[in-house]
Order: C-alpha cells, then sequence, then structure tokens
C-alpha cells in the first residue's frame, strides 16, 4: 500500500471502514481489496481496488461507496480502478477481519492456501498447479460451536468467494470463505 | 484476430450456457454451483472483452458470425453428462492456458494469474461429477461415456493457434490429453477414439462459423438489449 500525504492517510482509513456490501460484518480494509489511494489534485483522488473474484458482483457497489464517502471529504472527482495482479489472496485478510467473518457465522479461510492448492486438496486433483506445501488437511471449524468435525457439501455457496460446509456435532450448515 | 476477444467469447458463451441451468438443476447446491461457474467466467469475459472495446456493445450487438469462442462452449446443456462433459473438456483446457498465460508478461497475464485461481476450483468440480458419473450407476456411466463421445469432436479446434495469444496453444494438447486420461482412467470411463475434428469444427468457431444451436442462444441473450437499446437497472 503507497500512502503518500497525511491527506491521503486520512481518505483511506476512511475509505477502508466501509463495509463489505455483501458481509457488512467486514471492511473493505479488512478484506484486504483496497491496494492505493493517490490525491492527484484539489477534489481529486484516485483508488485502486482489487476484486475477491472476477465475477463478484459487490464491486461496483464498493466504487459507489468509495465514491460516496470521498465525495463527502470533498472530493468531487473520484476515480475507482480496478486492478488485478497481484491477484487477491484469502490471505490478505486481516486477523480482526477472521475474526468478525467467524463471529457473524461465516468460518475464516484457512491461511497460506494457494488456488490451486485450496481447489486441488479439496478434490485430491492431480491437475493443480501448485500443491498445497503441506500433505495434510486442516479442519475448517463450525462457526456455531466450534467443532472440527466438519464436511463439506458443495465447494459453490451464496456468493462467489464461500463454499458450503455442514457441521457433524451440531447438525448445522455454514459458508466457508473458501480459499484462493 | 484478437486474442482477448476470443477468450473472451469463449468466457461469455459457456457463462451464458451455465446460467441457463438456473432453477433447472437437479438438486440446489448444483443449480448454486453452475451458476457461480458462470459468474466467475461472466467476470473473466468482462475483463477480456473490456481490452478489446465496449463490453456491452461486444456481448449485445454482434451477430453470430462476429463471435470468435470455440464451438465446444455453445454446445447446448443437453443431459447433466453433457454438461459435466463439456465443462471438464473445457475447464482442463482453461486452467492449463491461464496458468500458461499467467507465467508470460503479455497483456493478459494479470487477468490469467486471477482466473486460474477460478478455474482450478471448476475443474476440481468437473472432475468430481466425472468419477461419481463414470464410477456410479450403470446408466450414468452409460451417459457419461455417450458425452464424452459426443463432444469429442468439438476438443480439436482448443488448440488451433491463436494469432496474438503468447502461449502456443498446440503445446498444451499433450498436458490436456494426459490429464482427461487421468480423470478418466479413475473414473471406468474411455477416452474417446473417434476424430476430435470435423471438416465443419476444427478451427471454425475461432473464424466466426458456428453450430446450429448458437444462433438461438444468442438470441435469448441478446433480446432484451436489442429491444430495449441501454436498459439497465
Amino acid at each position: 500500500m503507497v500512502t503518500g500525504s497525511a491527506l491521503e492517510e486520512e481518505l483511506l482509513r476512511l475509505v477502508g471502514e466501509v463495509p463489505d456490501p455483501e458481509l457488512p460484518v467486514i471492511s473493505l480494509a479488512e478484506l484486504g481489496v483496497l491496494r492505493r489511494i493517490e490525491v492527484t489534485g484539489p477534489g481529486r483522488v484516485e483508488v485502486e481496488l482489487t476484486p475477491t473474484w472476477t465475477g463478484c458482483p459487490a464491486l461496483e457497489a464498493m466504487a459507489a461507496d468509495i465514491t460516496r464517502v470521498l465525495a463527502e471529504q470533498g472530493m468531487s472527482e473520484v476515480a475507482v480502478r480496478t486492478v488485478l495482479a497481484p491477484a487477491w489472496t484469502t490471505d490478505a485478510i486481516s486477523p480482526e477481519g477472521r475474526r468478525k467473518l467467524a463471529e457473524h457465522g461465516v468460518a475464516p479461510p484457512r491461511p497460506g492456501a494457494g488456488a490451486a492448492g485450496a481447489a486441488g486438496r479439496a478434490g485430491g486433483a492431480t491437475a493443480g498447479r501448485r500443491p498445497a506445501p503441506v500433505g495434510v488437511d486442516l479442519a475448517v471449524r463450525c462457526p456455531h460451536c466450534g467443532s472440527t468435525r466438519t464436511v463439506l457439501l458443495s465447494r459453490f455457496s451464496s456468493t462467489a468467494c464461500k463454499a458450503l460446509r455442514r457441521c457433524e456435532s451440531c447438525g448445522e450448515p455454514f459458508d466457508h470463505f473458501k480459499e484462493v | 484476430m484478437n486474442a482477448a476477444l476470443a477468450l473472451g467469447d469463449d468466457a461469455l458463451v459457456l457463462a451464458q450456457r451455465l446460467g441457463e441451468w438456473a432453477g433447472n438443476a437437479p438438486v440446489l447446491e448444483e443449480d448454486v454451483a453452475l451458476t457461480n461457474i458462470a459468474l466467475d467466467l461472466l467476470g473473466q469475459a468482462r475483463t477480456l472483452l473490456s481490452l478489446t472495446g465496449d463490453e456491452d456493445e461486444l456481448a449485445f450487438r454482434r451477430e453470430a458470425h462476429e463471435f470468435r469462442n470455440v464451438q465446444l462452449v455453445e454446445q447446448p446443456n443437453g443431459d447433466f453428462a453433457d454438461t459435466i462433459a463439456r465443462q471438464l473438456y473445457f475447464s482442463v483446457y482453461q486452467e492449463l492456458l491461464y496458468g500458461a498465460l499467467a507465467e508470460g508478461g503479455s497483456e493478459l497475464a494479470p487477468l490469467a494469474g486471477k482466473a486460474v485461481k477460478e478455474v482450478a476450483y471448476h475443474r476440481d468440480h468437473a472432475e468430481q461429477w466425472t468419477l461419481r458419473l463414470g464410477d456410479g450407476t450403470e446408466e450414468s456411466h452409460r451417459r457419461m461415456q455417450r458425452a464424452l463421445g459426443t463432444l469429442w469432436r468439438f476438443t480439436g479446434e482448443l488448440f488451433e493457434p491463436l494469432e496474438g495469444l503468447a502461449v502456443e496453444l498446440p503445446a498444451l494438447h499433450a498436458p490436456w490429453r494426459e490429464r482427461i486420461a487421468g480423470v478418466l482412467g479413475r473414473a471406468t470411463l474411455e477416452i474417446p477414439e473417434g476424430a476430435d475434428r470435423t471438416a465443419w469444427s476444427a478451427g471454425a468457431g475461432r473464424q466466426g462459423v458456428h453450430t446450429e444451436p448458437f444462433g438461438r442462444m444468442l438470441a435469448e441473450m441478446q433480446y432484451l438489449h436489442r429491444a430495449h437499446p441501454g436498459a439497465s437497472w
């Protein structure tokens, strides 16, 4: 993250507090999707945002929310740009963000999960580009009762970034922020 | 030919096909899975088409012969085995392609580096279903084997050289075949033996020659935009 001036730092802080449109318990800063903010002139600012998943429909809502927050600070010309590289990973979610997700009933992603590693690990697949560094499958903890006896129901769930699991201890289904 | 347009059309057309499963899949989880995959592909398509021009103009205002997608992705959903066979063939290809693109320094590398992580999930989904259908009941095995055979003649086109692409597509053919054979072997299925291209399918989609069902798919996809230009909500 590049921050130049005190003004930029203040704007970054305000924009960072914007809640995620689909998971409002977590902020954009905690989600790790804000890449850069630069004041380019009086009332003019550029923001770089990276998507969690390329098709994530929340991206447009995020850009609109960011523009609104910055307009309240007197920024009349706001340009929100989408950047893809380096690709976002679930490792960019802050510890505080992970804690909030779990409290909200969404199991946080396991750390250190490369994409192909995660999908390959889940499926025992042969075509993963990078194998998971460690051959053990870290358990996903149930956000309701804390049990580690949980099973995967579907790799795809209510939003692009989540998988659907069920707890074998308390019987409840829950979303899991899947590793990417 | 513009490589971003070709790959963008692949993603867009397959997204539209998978979207047709919304509300129709055999179980709710599968409905959600197929439409999530469609959403990922749509996101990739938007990025790729935007590198070429206006994404809406390109998606909604072109005629069939102006699309550059491979014929495989435009094939109708058929039964569930047909959809899974199409997914298996295409996701293994797309994972190899994006993986190779991501390692280069081309204009498409950032998108490829992002999308390869999504496609890893698509490929895994297709593999899991291939195993279940192939090594499932007599009926599921029969249908999966038939679907693999029916779509086989569209697979050769995937590996035709694509001008302007930083990856040599023919070089991906051997690893693709090896991976497909591996999955099919585990699924007690056989890799099809027929021709993987015909006079009508060898590179034809990339030249704007499409199969008959494509026109109907496009008519449905473009109807709203053509009837109400500029509509938004």
